[in-house]
């Protein structure tokens, strides 16, 4: 299986249940609408490229061990605070366009369709990054929580595509090597896999 | 953070008038954007949306009517009549 593209799936996954956390209780009620539309948004990139891998793709999706993602640390840490979720928000679209735009000039071009749709989604949801990182860009909590997720954020990449994002996110290039890589998962995914995976494990097979 | 309220108007299919459709409360003409993308597109409902906010809106509301000035009024004026005629005499004309 293509680990680049599982990785691409899973990180879509996850970060689309994270972000749904936030569904009700987001700090004013046209962001809630909004977030929770990014975040349905990201679920189904997800279902297209694991229907690009699979026959399957619930049972890819859910039917595997924690230990079995390949997402990224970046989008399984359980964050309750709004400038840490608007600073993932914004470094996990700035990642995830590198991603995107490399896999747009995949050579499979079934992989490089589906990117370049995924891609024309994406172009809000970087919009609404954006204007979010114009507005609290210099806010001390934003910043810091820029700074701690920072090494999380090169994890999304292959270490090939870290300066790329270096440059975008107008951060150092020398600090690529603090990358938190793909492979090992952080605490905070075991509660949220128990959770997106309980009607599956309950019901073996369900489809909704 | 300042917020403002953006009256939201939605063109459903290109070509057709802009119908008000609600409003979003955002800090800048931005947010007020993206939040009404979400709001009023989402599901692919609008070809467009004019975002206008509360404020440049003129209203307009008390009409003086004192001297019962119905004549002015169309009312009454049946239009269908003169049309129907005048479609008979278009098609009679000669071509």
């Amino acid at each position: 299986m293509n680990e680049l593209l599982l990785g691409l799936a899973d990180d879509e996954l996850v970060l689309g249940w994270r972000e749904s956390e936030w569904t009700g209780i987001a700090p004013m009620l046209e962001e809630d609408v909004a977030f929770s539309s990014i975040a349905q948004n990201e679920i189904g990139h997800a279902r297209a490229v694991y229907q690009l891998l699979t026959d399957d793709a619930d049972a890819l999706a859910f039917d595997r061990r924690p230990e079995e993602y390949r997402c990224a640390p970046l989008v399984e840490l359980r964050r309750l605070e709004w400038a840490p979720t608007i600073a993932r928000r914004w470094l996990y679209e700035l990642a995830d366009q590198v991603r995107i735009e490399h896999l747009m000039r995949d050579e499979d071009s079934r992989v490089a369709g589906l990117a370049a749709k995924i891609d024309r989604e994406e172009a809000y949801h970087r919009m609404h990054a954006e204007m979010w990182h114009a507005r609290l860009a210099g806010e001390p909590r934003f910043e810091a929580a820029v700074a701690e997720l920072w090494p999380y954020a090169l994890g999304v990449l292959p270490e090939q595509q870290r300066p790329e994002l270096a440059a975008r996110a107008n951060r150092p290039r020398d600090e690529v090597s603090q990358a938190v890589e793909r492979g090992a998962h952080s605490d905070d995914l075991q509660a949220l896999w128990e959770e997106m995976t309980s009607v599956r494990r309950s019901v073996p097979g369900a489809a909704w | 953070m300042t917020q403002e309220v953006f009256e939201v108007f939605r063109q459903e299919r290109k070509g057709r008038p802009f119908e008000h459709a609600g409003s979003v409360v955002a800090p800048d003409a931005d947010f007020a954007e993206a939040w009404a993308r979400e709001q009023y597109g989402r599901r692919g409902e609008s070809a467009a949306l004019w975002l206008v906010p509360r404020d440049a809106i003129r209203d307009v509301e008390d009409w003086a009517d004192e001297f019962d000035l119905k004549y002015r009024r169309v009312d009454g004026y049946s239009i269908k009549t003169r049309l129907k005629e005048a479609r008979e005499r278009a098609a009679a004309r000669p071509r």
